[in-house]
């Protein structure tokens, strides 16, 4: 299983950054090419991307490129390079119609077969506006290429004609319709990025409600917030147990040739395997059972 | 072999970055000028680096200024085709040769 927690947005312009964002052991590095990066310094963003994906310090990371407009004059550009490259996700900016996202498939395909890889690279399609929320439902089940919706809520609120709010109510209609949305399309779902990387405890209670929301991460703008990130994400030892007891349980039920069995008096059928299975994955992933971090 | 048609500068004095200043000359080589904090260990690979991008790219008559500050070599690599591109308004791009 491949988590998606965290997805650090690096400036592609940011050269410390580029160099040294794998440290940080994000789940995945989203290089942007775009709005952090000035019209005067696209040229150079884009070759220090291009060869920062082939570097070998991201070969085990996932890598994913925020890339300009196709209506820009740096679009193409961008596509022609990160694609060259290897890059695993583009992101879309914003992303409003079905339309805009099968066109940039088209252009990806194109380069694709130019350039003679096997490699289908995937889509993640970033929502950032009441058009692109409305449309959201048909956005997310429009391609086989697209692996999750994001919702990008800076320019949102600004389409909206509101502003972000600590407590986010602003927020609250996109982020149902996002994540009801990839969960229909059976796809990843994204929140928005925390700005004010000086309040932690207002990122800690932000990034909690998205996870009980069921979003599977965040886009995330300083290093500091993955490993907050990650603990947040990660399942406590009382779920940990309860997995292990479901899954041994079940493995018991199976071998004896029993249907349904209960633990603590509450029934276990194949939804509450699942969620059994899903947090000894996180689990794993979080360090708790000889995993990664 | 072909000549850059005018100065051009990539990069930044930045940390881990490069800034680099090229221009054509009149003689037919490769110039380079290196100020860098690892040079003592690095200098000769730090060239050899340079004159490899600026080989694979066809370009002689050249003169390169480098300020290294640490930056790995795929920065360097980044900044040398930056400022080639640059100095010859080059929009079509050799993928193949960078």
């Amino acid at each position: 299983m491949k988590l998606r927690r965290s997805m650090l947005f690096v400036p592609g312009s940011n050269t410390s950054m580029v160099c040294n964002a794998f440290v940080y052991r994000p789940d995945t590095v989203m290089f942007d090419l775009e709005d952090s990066v000035a019209i005067e310094e696209k040229d150079s963003a884009r070759l220090m991307v291009y060869h920062a994906l082939q570097h070998f310090t991201y070969d085990d990371m996932e890598t994913a490129v925020r890339v300009n407009p196709l209506h820009s004059i740096y679009g193409l550009l961008d596509l022609e390079a990160v694609i060259r490259a290897g890059v695993d996700i583009i992101r879309l900016p914003k992303t409003d119609t079905v339309e805009d996202v099968l066109q940039m498939q088209e252009v990806i395909e194109k380069i694709e077969f130019k350039i003679g890889t096997d490699k289908k690279t995937k889509l993640l399609a970033a929502i950032e506006s009441a058009q692109g929320v409305v449309n959201a439902v048909s956005i997310a089940s429009c391609s086989d290429r697209l692996m999750g919706i994001a919702l990008g809520a800076e320019d949102f609120v600004r389409d909206l004609h509101t502003q972000r709010t600590k407590a986010g109510s602003e927020l609250m209609a996109a982020r149902a319709q996002i994540l009801l949305a990839a969960r229909a399309a059976k796809i990843h779902a994204f929140d928005s990025v925390f700005s004010d990387v000086r309040d932690k405890e207002g990122f800690i209670r932000e990034a909690k409600y998205i996870k009980d929301l069921g979003f599977d991460g965040k886009s995330l703008i300083n290093p500091n917030q993955i490993s907050v990130l990650h603990k947040i994400f990660a399942p406590s030892n009382n779920d940990v147990e309860w997995a292990l007891d479901v899954i041994e349980a079940s493995t018991n039920a199976k071998e004896k040739g029993l249907g349904v069995v209960s633990i603590d008096g509450k029934m276990v059928d194949a939804p509450v395997i699942a969620r059994a299975q899903w947090t000894l994955e996180l689990a794993k992933a979080s360090g708790m059972l000889g995993g990664d971090e | 072999m072909s000549k850059i048609k005018k100065r051009a500068h990539a990069g930044t004095l930045e940390s881990s970055d490069a800034f680099i200043e090229i221009e054509p000359i009149e003689e037919d080589k490769i110039k380079i000028e290196l100020q860098s904090s690892v040079e003592e260990m690095y200098g000769e690979d730090i060239r050899e680096l340079i004159k490899k991008v600026i080989n694979e790219l066809d370009i002689s008559h050249i003169s390169v200024k480098v300020q290294d500050k640490g930056a790995l070599d795929y920065v360097i690599k980044a900044r040398l085709q930056a400022a080639i591109l640059r100095a010859n308004d080059d929009e079509k791009i050799k993928w193949d040769k960078l």
